[in-house]
C-alpha cells in the first residue's frame, strides 16, 4: 500500500482507474447493460473517491511527482497543490452525480456505440483530472488535447445529423486555436531555456514584456475554451448537440478547468499580474456576462438557453479574476483575496446548478423528446421529481437568497465595492459603476429563469402528447438528487466552504479573507462592520414566517378549496396555445436590446389567408468576425492553389526556382 | 450583537409592518380619491377587503400545481423578512448582521420569481402575459435599486442597512448631490414595482394595460388576500427603504422602549406624508404604454448609476 500513500499517488490511481473503465467499454461496445450497470456506477464511486482525496488534500501541503512516462529525457511532471485539490473536488463531486444519472439516461443506443461513449467520457473525465495535476506544459498539453479530442467525440455522438457534424467541427477549431494559443503562452515563459516545467516557470522573473505576451495569450487560449466573448460562438452548438449528462460536464467542468489553467498561468507561474491584465479581463468578462444572458433570454431551446447562460456565469466568473489581478496588481492583497474567493466559489456554485439543470432538461428531453420550449409545457404535473429539482437550480442560477448562487454574487459585489479603493485615477471611477453591469445580469438572468422554468415545467401541455410524459427513473432522480442537495448546502454553508479556498487564497495572493472569523453562521468578508451575511438566518427567519402565515390562515379560516376552470377575465375559449411561447416570454428583451442582435423578421401581409410570423435574433459577431475571418482564409487557399498546376514539370521548374533562390541568399 | 432589546426591537418592528401595510395601502387611497375630488373609501378599507377575502372560499383553477398554493405564503414570508430587515424604528436590530443590502434586494427578487411563476402556473393568456411584464420590469428596476443601495453603502463604507441609517442621520444634515440624483432613481424604480401608474395602475382590470393584476388574475379567496397584503407589504417596504435612505432621521439608535416610543410617531408622520406624495405623483402622471415603461426604468438605472459616479468623482476624498 505504500504506492498509494500520497494523495497525489491516490488521484493518479483513480485517474487510471477512470482510463481502465474506459478500455472496459471497449469490451463490450454495443451492451447498453454493460455502460450503465457496470461502468457508470463504477465512473461514479471512482468520482466520489476522487472528491473525499481532494478534499482531503486541500490543506495539505503541496507534493510532486516525476512519472516514469513520456518522451525520453522528457518524463512528466505531476503536482497536488490546494488550487489543483480543489478543481479535483469539483470535478469528482460533479461527475458523480452526473454519472449516477447517466446510468439511467443512455437507453438504446443511437449514433455512438454506448460502449464507445463510456470509453470517452471516462477518457474525458480521466483527462481532465490530470489537467488539474499536471506541472509542466509538455504533460498538461497532452492532457489538454486528450481532453479536448474526447470530448468532441462525445459532443459528436450524434453524429447522423448534419447540423451536430457542423457543431463538433466548429468545436474543434476553436479548441484548437485555443490550444496553439496556450503552447505560445508556456513557450512565452519559459524564456528561451528549453526548460518547460511548471518549477523553472514558477522561479524565472519574467520580464513584463514576455509576461504580458503570456498572460494575454493565455486569456486568448483558456477565454477560447471557457468561451468568452469573442470566442464563445461553438460553445451554444456544441453544448446542446451532445447529450445531456455530456453537456453537463462539458458546462460544469470543462469550462472551469479553463479558468484553472487561467488562474495557474497568471497567479502561479507568472506571480506577479501587472493591473492593466485586470482591465482587460474584467471588460471581457462583463461583455460575456451581459451578452450571454441577453442571448439566453431570445433562445427557444432549453439547452441552447442553458448554453448561453454557462457563457454569462463564466463572463461573472472572469469578472471577478479581473478583480482578483487589478487588487494583486495594485499590491491590494487582502481584497484580491477577496475577489479569488468570489471568482473560485461561483465556479463551483456555477458547476454544480449548471449540471443540475442539463440533467433536468436531459429528462425532460427523454420524457417528451422535445427540446423546443415552444412544444414544452405543464411538466411539473407529470414529472413532479425533475420540476422540483429544477426549481432549486432555477433559484440558484438567478442568483436569489439563500442559494448558493446569491453567495458567491455578494462576495463579487461586495469585492466591486471595495473598488473606489484602487489608487489609480480613472479606475477608482469606472470599476465601481461596472458592478451595475454585474447587477444587470444578475437580475436579467432572474427572467431567463422564469423562462426556462416557467414555460417548461409550469403552465398547460402544448402539446398533446406531454400527458403521457413519464417521471425520471431512480438513476436519473439520485443523481438531480445529488447535485441539488449539493447546490442547497453551498448556499446554507458559504463559510464552511470558503474555508476550504483558504489554502489557495494564501498560497497565490499571500492572503486569506479570514471569514471563519465570525464562525460558520456569519460571511463577513475583511470585516463584519463593512458586510456580513447568514444565509441560514435568513432561511431560517423566512421559512419561519411563511410557515407561520400558513399555519395562522389555517387556524382562523375555513380550508375550503374548489376546483373550477380558469377565470382568464372571463374569455371561454381558451387553449394551450394562447399562452406564451418561448419567443413571446423572450419579446421585451429582443426590443430592449435590439442593439446586440441581428433580427431578421418576416411579419405577414394583410390578406395572407395562413399568416406566419418569424423573428430570428442571431449574433452580430459571426457578421462582423467570423465570415469575414472565413471569407479571408478561403481567399488566401484560394490564392495558394494557383501554385497546384498537377504537371510534374511545372514542380520541377518550383524546385528549381527555389534552389536558385537559396543560392543567391545563404551564398 | 443580540440584546434583548435589539430583539424585542425586531418583533415590534416586524408586527409593526404587517399590522400597519393595509393602512398605508388605505391611505394612499384616500388621499388619491380626493386629489381626484372623488368621495374616498374608509381608511380602512384594506383591512376589510382583506377579511372579506379570508372568508371567501378558494376557487382553484384544475391543473394548477402545489407551486401555485404555496407561492402565496412564500411571497408574503419574503416580504416579511424584508420588512424586518429594514431599519424603520430603530437601528439595532439582531436580522441586520444576518442580511444586508444586497439580501434585501435578493428577498424582493426572490418573491417577485415566485409570484411571477405563480402567473404562469395555470397556463392562461393573461397570467404569463403578466409574468413576462413583471418579469421585463423587474429585470429594469432591480439592479436600478441595487445602484441606489450601492451609493448610500460607498457613503457609509458598510453595505449593512443599519450602519447606513446611522451614518446618514449623523452627518449633520450635509446635502449629498449622489444622493439627490439616488432619490429620483429610487422615486421611479418604486413606482414602477409597487405597480404604480405610470407604469402599472393599481386601479384597472383593463386586459392591455395590466401587469400586476393579470399575473394574479387566478387567485381567490384566501390565496388572493396573502398576495394583496403582500402587496401592501412591498409599498410598506419600499417606502421604508426610501425613508431609511433620504430621510433617516428620527430613527431610534439604541433598542431602547424610549428611543421606540419616540421613533414610532416620526415613522407615522413621514409615512403619512410620503404617502400622499405618491398619491400626488400618480394624480399628476398618466399612463404609459407598456414599451415605454423600459424607457423609464432605463432613465432610472442611469440615473442610479450616474449618482454612484457622481459619489465617487466629487464626494470621496
Amino acid at each position: 500500500m505504500s504506492l498509494l500513500a500520497t494523495p497525489l499517488d491516490q488521484v493518479l490511481a483513480l485517474a487510471c482507474a477512470w482510463l481502465a473503465l474506459g478500455g472496459l467499454g471497449l469490451a463490450r461496445p454495443s451492451s447498453v447493460q454493460w455502460a450503465t450497470r457496470v461502468l457508470y456506477p463504477a465512473g461514479a464511486l471512482v468520482g466520489l473517491a476522487l472528491a473525499a482525496v481532494a478534499l482531503a488534500a486541500i490543506f495539505s501541503p503541496a507534493a510532486e511527482l516525476v512519472l516514469p512516462l513520456g518522451l525520453p529525457d522528457l518524463p512528466f511532471h505531476a503536482r497536488l497543490d490546494a488550487l489543483s485539490s480543489f478543481f479535483l473536488l469539483l470535478l469528482g463531486a460533479v461527475s458523480a452525480g452526473v454519472s449516477v444519472y447517466a446510468c439511467g439516461y443512455f437507453r438504446q443506443p443511437q449514433g455512438t456505440a454506448p460502449g464507445l461513449i463510456a470509453l470517452y467520457l471516462h477518457v474525458f473525465l480521466a483527462s481532465m483530472a490530470l489537467v488539474m495535476v499536471a506541472n509542466d506544459a509538455y504533460f498538461f498539453m497532452v492532457a489538454w488535447e486528450t481532453m479536448a479530442l474526447s470530448s468532441f467525440f462525445l459532443v459528436t455522438c450524434d453524429h447522423q445529423h448534419a447540423e451536430i457534424r457542423r457543431a463538433g467541427y466548429l468545436y474543434l477549431l476553436i479548441a484548437h486555436i485555443g490550444a496553439i494559443a496556450i503552447l505560445l503562452s508556456f513557450g512565452a515563459l519559459q524564456a528561451g531555456s528549453g526548460d518547460y516545467t511548471f518549477e523553472h516557470m514558477r522561479a524565472l522573473q519574467p520580464t513584463p514584456g514576455w509576461a504580458t505576451a503570456a498572460f494575454l495569450l493565455a486569456l486568448l487560449g483558456f477565454g477560447a475554451k471557457a468561451g468568452l466573448v469573442p470566442l464563445h460562438v461553438w460553445l451554444p452548438e456544441a453544448h446542446p448537440a451532445a447529450p445531456s449528462p455530456v453537456s453537463a460536464l462539458l458546462s460544469a467542468v470543462m469550462l472551469k478547468t479553463a479558468v484553472y489553467g487561467l488562474v495557474r498561468v497568471t497567479l502561479d507561474l507568472i506571480g506577479w499580474p501587472l493591473w492593466w491584465w485586470g482591465v482587460v479581463a474584467l471588460a471581457l468578462g462583463l461583455v460575456s456576462a451581459l451578452g450571454g444572458i441577453v442571448f439566453a433570454a431570445v433562445q427557444s431551446d432549453m439547452k441552447r438557453l442553458l448554453a448561453y447562460s454557462s457563457i454569462e456565469n463564466i463572463g461573472l466568473v472572469f469578472a471577478g479574476f479581473g478583480l482578483t489581478l487589478l487588487f494583486r496588481g495594485f499590491g491590494m492583497d487582502a481584497l484580491a483575496a477577496l475577489a479569488l474567493t468570489a471568482t473560485l466559489f461561483h465556479c463551483l456554485n456555477h458547476a454544480f446548478y449548471k449540471s443540475l439543470l442539463f440533467l433536468c432538461t436531459g429528462s425532460v428531453l427523454h420524457a417528451t423528446r422535445e427540446r423546443s420550449l415552444g412544444r414544452l409545457g405543464g411538466l411539473i404535473r407529470r414529472m413532479p421529481w425533475v420540476a422540483w429539482c429544477a426549481l432549486i437550480g432555477t433559484i440558484a442560477i438567478a442568483g436569489l437568497p439563500p442559494s448558493n448562487g446569491f453567495a458567491s454574487e455578494w462576495l463579487l459585489l461586495q469585492a466591486f465595492l471595495f473598488t473606489p479603493g484602487l489608487p489609480h485615477g480613472y479606475l477608482n471611477m469606472l470599476v465601481p459603476v461596472a458592478a451595475a453591469a454585474v447587477a444587470l445580469t444578475a437580475a436579467l438572468s432572474g427572467y431567463v429563469m422564469v423562462k426556462f422554468f416557467g414555460v417548461v415545467f409550469l403552465g398547460q401541455h402544448r402539446e398533446p402528447k406531454l400527458a403521457e410524459a413519464h417521471e425520471a427513473g431512480a438513476w436519473e432522480r439520485t443523481g438531480l438528487a445529488w447535485l441539488a442537495a449539493a447546490c442547497v448546502i453551498l448556499g446554507l454553508a458559504p463559510v464552511t466552504v470558503i474555508g476550504l479556498l483558504e489554502p489557495i487564497t494564501r498560497a497565490l495572493t499571500g492572503r486569506a479573507i479570514g471569514s471563519l472569523a465570525q464562525g460558520w453562521l456569519f460571511l463577513a468578508p475583511i470585516n463584519a462592520e463593512r458586510a456580513s451575511y447568514s444565509p441560514v438566518l435568513v432561511f431560517v427567519v423566512t421559512a419561519l414566517l411563511v410557515a407561520a402565515a400558513w399555519l395562522a390562515v389555517r387556524a382562523f379560516y375555513h380550508g375550503r378549496v374548489r376546483r373550477g376552470p380558469a377565470w382568464d377575465c372571463g374569455f371561454p375559449a381558451q387553449d394551450a396555445r394562447m399562452q406564451d411561447t418561448a419567443e413571446g416570454f423572450g419579446q421585451p428583451v429582443r426590443v430592449v436590446f435590439s442593439p446586440f442582435f441581428r433580427l431578421t423578421q418576416h411579419e405577414p401581409a394583410p390578406d395572407d389567408a395562413r399568416p406566419r410570423f418569424s423573428a430570428t435574433a442571431e449574433d452580430r459577431l459571426w457578421y462582423w468576425l467570423y465570415l469575414p475571418v472565413a471569407r479571408l482564409v478561403e481567399r488566401l487557399t484560394a490564392a495558394v492553389t494557383l501554385l497546384q498546376r498537377g504537371r510534374i514539370s511545372v514542380y520541377l521548374a518550383y524546385s528549381f526556382a527555389t534552389l536558385l533562390a537559396l543560392l543567391l541568399f545563404i551564398r | 450583537m443580540t440584546s434583548a432589546s435589539g430583539l424585542s426591537a425586531q418583533f415590534t418592528e416586524l408586527a409593526l409592518a404587517v399590522l400597519l401595510a393595509p393602512l398605508l395601502t388605505g391611505w394612499v387611497n384616500q388621499c388619491r380619491a380626493w386629489l381626484q375630488s372623488k368621495s374616498a373609501p374608509p381608511l380602512l378599507q384594506p383591512y376589510r377587503t382583506l377579511a372579506k377575502l379570508f372568508q371567501k372560499e378558494v376557487v382553484l383553477a384544475h391543473g394548477a400545481s402545489p407551486l401555485f398554493r404555496f407561492a402565496p405564503y412564500l411571497v408574503f414570508g419574503c416580504l416579511c423578512s424584508a420588512a424586518a430587515i429594514v431599519p424603520t424604528l430603530a437601528t439595532d436590530l439582531p436580522l441586520n448582521a444576518a442580511a444586508d443590502a444586497i439580501a434585501l434586494v435578493g428577498l424582493l427578487a426572490l418573491a417577485r420569481l415566485f409570484i411571477a411563476l405563480a402567473g404562469m402556473d395555470v397556463g392562461t393568456a393573461f397570467g404569463t402575459l403578466g409574468a413576462r411584464r413583471e418579469m421585463l420590469v423587474g429585470f429594469l428596476a432591480e439592479p436600478a435599486l441595487l445602484m441606489v443601495l450601492f451609493t448610500a453603502s460607498l457613503i457609509s463604507n458598510s453595505t449593512s442597512l443599519a450602519t447606513i441609517v446611522e451614518t446618514l442621520a449623523h452627518k449633520e444634515l450635509v446635502i449629498y448631490p449622489s444622493m439627490a440624483f439616488a432619490g429620483v432613481a429610487f422615486t421611479m424604480v418604486s413606482l414602477a414595482e409597487n405597480a404604480r401608474i405610470p407604469v402599472d395602475n393599481p386601479a384597472t382590470h383593463l386586459e392591455l394595460t395590466m401587469i400586476h393584476e393579470a399575473m394574479v388574475l387566478e387567485y381567490s379567496g384566501r390565496h388572493l388576500a396573502m398576495i394583496e397584503w403582500a402587496a401592501s407589504l412591498k409599498l410598506f417596504v419600499y417606502s421604508c427603504i426610501g425613508l431609511a435612505l433620504f430621510f433617516p432621521w428620527g430613527v431610534a439608535n439604541g433598542g431602547d422602549w424610549l428611543g421606540l416610543v419616540l421613533a414610532l410617531p416620526a415613522l407615522l408622520a413621514k409615512l403619512a406624508v410620503g404617502g400622499a406624495l405618491l398619491a400626488l405623483i400618480e394624480m399628476l402622471s398618466a399612463k404609459m404604454r407598456i414599451f415605454r415603461a423600459p424607457e423609464f426604468l432605463g432613465t432610472a438605472f442611469l440615473l442610479a448609476v450616474l449618482a454612484m459616479l457622481v459619489h465617487v468623482l466629487l464626494e470621496r476624498t
